[in-house]
């Protein structure tokens, strides 16, 4: 590498590939680039960095593992950072200046870092630990994502959790063992839940709070001993009585990992102590951050005061800012703790006695606010059970600038558009996202770059997207930083991002100016400007305007769209065949089990829709397994017409008021396929009982005494929960089939890009459809009935491309070179 | 520096306007793009958030967005428009006999293992 005689770069050894240790080297690279150090990470754990915030998540269900991962292993590739995963440091040579693995491996360094973080502590209960020193079969801690994966597996043939802590992380841990449908006991020393951060009053409220989730609390209660031989079996208070356990999770405390530092002769107390610089104090090549690291005597155990350290640090190993120092951190904390809204900063009660303390308190609905004055700054607060004033109390806090307010002000917004004034007031560097520590200026900086909506800010500055407990004032800032909204951030009324016209404006040109293809429409209506995000969104408005006439590009159609499968996560696509009703036959099983079997199909599942999946199909198997099959394209991938699931009705049911699944059939086989602003899912039950859940769908039909039809449209049961709205009650099959025609035609035409039914349905109002679809009140009815009669007179079933594809290599996954 | 090989990968016509298509450079995966505009690019095909096949993705006269989440690139250079990391580009040109060849590190001095592709 430096044969060139380039002088050597200084070697930086970082050992603990933690939180702090990357986000050290992520704000060195930040300064001065990959080329300055040559860097070598040493991380005794199997993966790259994680945050290990989002763990408590991940134990709950509410994140997905893959999406803990903060560094992935091309990023230490792409920035030239050696990591040695499962290499744990045994001893640091300070003389040689070298470090030496447990294995034997070595590596030398001219400045070193320890961020080797901290392990759980656990008490000296007897039992806890089998003969060979190994924790108990069934007895955790919770610190690493392999502790999260053996919870998780053993949370499977469990069914009764013991937490030991009634701390953050103890809360935490029990919360997630209810989330996975365990009976949860969670037991505390203390006669306060997180006594370090609450006063009893708070304390006991977040009891009751608590208990109310389902979790069993026992305060004041010191466990002596566990019990068991192989697995554990339970736990033994000191008053003698024990409480039966298949899983013990030990959370109370922490040790930080100093061993390395000790051996190498450096000062430690309860961690290594550094100097303002975060050097070592008695070798200045050699520095600590992060949790391992004591700082004027404080060890820290959250996230955002390492960031701070790391920040200093990064300064002074690149020069970049010299005079750096750390001075410590203000500690705030905010529980993850689904059901339960819980914030904390500073002084949880008064501790000199001209301190003024505010209190709001209101057990019945769990409400208690705190905040104690000093010299009218804010020296802490407390809020449980609603948080809407936690913002503005952050920045007082942060900022330690005397308030002027009226005191009520602190805990209430009364009658004042509150989040909107108090995140102006936030201060620039104020940190806003502890994640990924993004604060508010680099925020609003991806504002005015170009990122207006809430998502692109998110994705542009990864704020937000870690523990999430920051959403609402990511969105907040984003929005103050939009200047308001719908008239700084104009996109959000066009139709497609690209284009500056509402849906209604576009149409009107497309029809006078005769547009019948995608790029015809971006050259007219938005010179120069082709996006590849507006494409989707024009060509289904064309489709829809010109049926047969609509002159089809497939750059335009998102990959779905050209190879007709749903994309999957590893590059391969699902194949749903249309199943009208959820009515299949023996030989069709049959077809589809060979297929499932010649085309090595990874799962074969019922959907949600009543019909079949065959998930994990190769690109190029795609024509091979359509053919087999002999079945058309369920659309399953698309913007389109989806399914219309049915019940049995009264072919068999012995409630059945009407043949709900003959009329499911007719409307499958009527609309399939149908490109529409958004997707859409049908059902049709048989009797009010509702079995195909006709209540929540796009358009629900349900048969009622009498021989007739109630017809709903609007309902949902997706990301948004909406009971359909009765559009009206007709007599027969045939009128059902019309109206349902009218209703998604005129929606076909008026609703934006993406916006499903049930959105639409509340933005034009059920009177006005009504009016409109019923009554005809416009006039419109015919129009629209021939126009989907035109729509349905189009349909071809994409599968047929298979024998005949359109565009070259359409179905190959990969064009071999010649 | 290393040498760096020229590939032919056959002519423009077998990559539809607009879109991408994979190919396999000895173990190197790469995705060419034609764009409306008449340009070709070239880009490492594995999106560098969690593997997304970029040559499915959308594709305007500028940019490619991963079919998977979202991150967008810069055809010219790799760049990430949307999303946290770059992805390599490779240089590219149509030649005057119609084909199209794609320059990047020889294969074999690359390092690089075969990627990991559901086939
Ligand atoms: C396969 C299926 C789950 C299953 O195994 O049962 C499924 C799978 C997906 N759903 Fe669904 N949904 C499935 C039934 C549902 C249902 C239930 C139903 O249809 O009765 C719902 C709630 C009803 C609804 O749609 O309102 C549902 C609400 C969603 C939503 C939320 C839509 C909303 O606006 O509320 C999304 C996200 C979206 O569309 O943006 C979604 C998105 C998805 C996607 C397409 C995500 C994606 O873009 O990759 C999933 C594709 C997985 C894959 O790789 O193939 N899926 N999804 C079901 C297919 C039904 C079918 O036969 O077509
Ligand atoms: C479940 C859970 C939830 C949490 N929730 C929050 C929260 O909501 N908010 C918050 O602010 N904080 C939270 N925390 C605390 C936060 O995660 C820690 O403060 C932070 O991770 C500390 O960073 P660190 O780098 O000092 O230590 P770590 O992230 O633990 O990193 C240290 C790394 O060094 C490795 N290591 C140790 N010794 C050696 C050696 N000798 N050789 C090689 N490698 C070694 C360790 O294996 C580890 O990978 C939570 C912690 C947990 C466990
Ligand atoms: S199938 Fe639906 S609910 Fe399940 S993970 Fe995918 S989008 Fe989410
Ligand atoms: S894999 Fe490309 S955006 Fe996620």
């Amino acid at each position: 590498m430096s044969a060139t005689g380039v002088a050597q770069r200084e070697r930086l050894v970082v050992v603990g590939n933690g939180m702090a240790g990357v986000r050290t080297v992520e704000e060195i690279l930040r300064r001065v680039g990959p080329e300055h150090y040559d860097i070598t990470i040493f991380g005794d754990e199997p993966y790259p960095n994680y945050n290990r915030i989002l763990l408590s998540n991940v134990l709950a269900g509410t994140e997905d593992v893959d999406n803990v991962f903060i560094n992935s292993i091309d990023w230490y590739d792409r920035n030239g950072v050696t990591l040695r995963v499962r290499s744990r440091v045994c001893s640091v040579d300070r003389w040689a200046k070298k470090v030496f693995t447990c294995d034997g491996d070595s590596a030398p360094y001219d400045k070193l870092i320890l961020a080797t973080g901290s392990r759980p502590y656990f008490p000296p209960l007897a039992g806890i630990r089998s003969s060979d020193g190994k924790l108990l079969g069934g007895v955790f801690g919770f610190r690493t994502l392999d502790d999260c994966s053996a919870m998780l597996d053993s949370v499977r043939h469990s069914s009764r959790a013991v937490v030991i802590g009634g701390g953050l992380l103890g809360l935490e841990a029990a919360r997630a063992m209810l989330a996975r449908g365990l009976d949860v006991d969670l037991v505390h020393g203390s006669g306060d839940l997180m006594n370090q951060q609450l006063d009893s009053e708070a304390a006991g409220i977040l009891r009751s709070t608590v208990q109310q989730l389902g979790i069993t609390v026992h305060l004041k209660t010191k466990t002596v001993a566990v019990i068991g031989t192989s697995r554990v079996k339970g736990v033994i208070f000191d008053d003698g009585s024990n409480l039966a356990a298949d899983m013990v999770i030990v959370a109370t405390g922490v040790t930080p990992n100093v061993e390395l530092a000790v051996e190498a002769g450096l000062t430690v107390q309860r961690a290594v102590v550094t100097d303002d610089r975060m050097r070592s104090l008695d070798d200045h090549s050699i520095y600590a951050v992060g949790e391992c690291a004591e700082h004027r005597g404080q060890v820290y155990g959250l996230v955002a005061p390492l960031w701070e350290q790391a920040g200093t640090l990064a300064d002074n190993l690149t020069a970049h800012n010299p005079k750096s120092v750390y001075l410590g951190s203000k500690i705030a904390t905010k529980l993850k703790v689904m059901g339960v809204e819980l914030a904390t900063m500073g002084l949880k009660s008064a501790t000199h006695e001209d301190d003024e303390v505010v209190k709001f308190l209101e057990p019945k609905r769990g409400i208690y606010k705190n905040v104690v004055l000093r010299d009218s700054k804010v020296v802490g607060a407390t809020l449980l059970g609603d948080l809407s004033k936690v913002a503005f109390l952050l920045q007082a806090f942060d900022q330690g600038r005397p308030i002027s307010e009226e005191r009520h002000s602190l805990l209430f917004d009364i009658g004042s558009p509150d989040t909107q004034r108090s995140v102006a007031e936030l201060p620039d560097d104020t940190q806003i996202c502890n994640c990924n520590g993004v604060d508010k200026a680099t925020l609003i900086a991806a504002v005015k770059a170009g990122n207006r909506s809430v998502k692109a800010a998110m994705s542009a500055t990864r704020a937000g997207t870690g523990c999430g407990s920051c959403r609402t004032l990511v969105s907040d800032i984003v929005e103050l930083a939009c200047g308001g909204t719908v008239e700084e951030d104009p996109s959000s009324g066009y139709y497609v991002p690209a284009i500056p016209l509402s849906k209604p404006e576009l149409v009107q040109r497309i029809r006078g100016m005769q547009l019948r293809s995608v790029s015809s429409v971006f050259d007219a209506l938005s010179p120069g400007v082709e996006d590849a995000l507006s494409k989707p969104g024009v060509a289904s408005l064309l489709r829809t305007l010109w049926g047969g006439e609509y002159e089809d590009q497939r750059d335009a159609r998102f990959v779905n769209d050209r190879v007709h499968g749903n994309i999957q996560k590893d590059g391969t696509f699902s194949v749903v065949p249309s199943m009208p009703g959820g009515v299949t036959s023996a030989a069709q099983l049959r077809r589809i089990a060979d297929a499932a079997d010649k085309y090595g199909v990874a799962m074969v599942k019922v959907t949600g829709g009543q019909r079949i999946d065959l998930l994990g199909v190769k690109k190029q198997d795609l024509p091979g397994i359509w053919a087999d099959l002999d079945m058309e394209s369920g659309f399953a991938y698309g913007k389109t017409f989806r399914t219309c699931k049915t019940c049995v009705g009264t072919e068999f049911c012995r409630y059945g008021l009407g043949d709900s699944t003959e009329l499911g059939v007719s409307i499958d086989q009527r609309f399939k396929g149908l490109e529409s602003p958004a997707k859409m899912k049908l059902s049709v039950s048989g009797c009010p009982r509702n079995c195909a859940e006709s209540l929540v769908k796009d358009v629900g039909v349900v048969a009622i005494e009498g021989g007739r039809w109630e017809v709903y449209v609007g309902g949902s049961a997706g990301s948004h929960i909406r009971r359909g709205e009765l559009l009206s009650v007709v007599g027969s099959k045939d009128d059902v089939l019309r109206l349902v025609g009218r209703f998604v035609q005129y929606y076909r035409l008026n609703g934006k890009y993406l916006e499903r039914p049930y959105a639409f349905v509340e933005r034009e109002g059920i009177e006005r459809l009504r009016s409109v679809l019923v009554d005809d009140s416009e006039g419109l009815c015919d129009v629209l009935e021939a126009e989907i009669q035109a729509s349905v007179d189009a349909y071809s079933d994409p599968w047929s491309e298979g024998d005949f594809p359109v565009t070259p290599n359409q179905f190959v996954r990969r064009i071999p070179v010649k | 520096m290393r040498l760096v090989d020229e590939t032919c990968i056959g002519a423009l016509e077998r990559i539809p306007v607009g879109e991408g298509r994979e190919v396999d450079l000895g173990g190197l995966l790469v995705a060419v793009f034609r764009t409306r505009s008449g340009s070709v690019h070239a880009l490492e095909a594995r999106c560098p958030h969690r593997g997304g096949p970029l040559a499915d993705g959308l594709v305007d006269s500028t940019s490619v967005v991963c079919p998977l989440h979202g991150w967008r690139f810069r055809l010219q250079d790799g760049a990430a428009l949307v999303g946290d990391s770059p992805t390599r580009s490779f240089a590219v040109r149509e030649g005057d006999d119609g084909n199209i060849y794609v320059r990047c590190p020889a294969p074999a001095s690359d390092g690089l293992g075969p990627a990991e592709s559901p086939d």
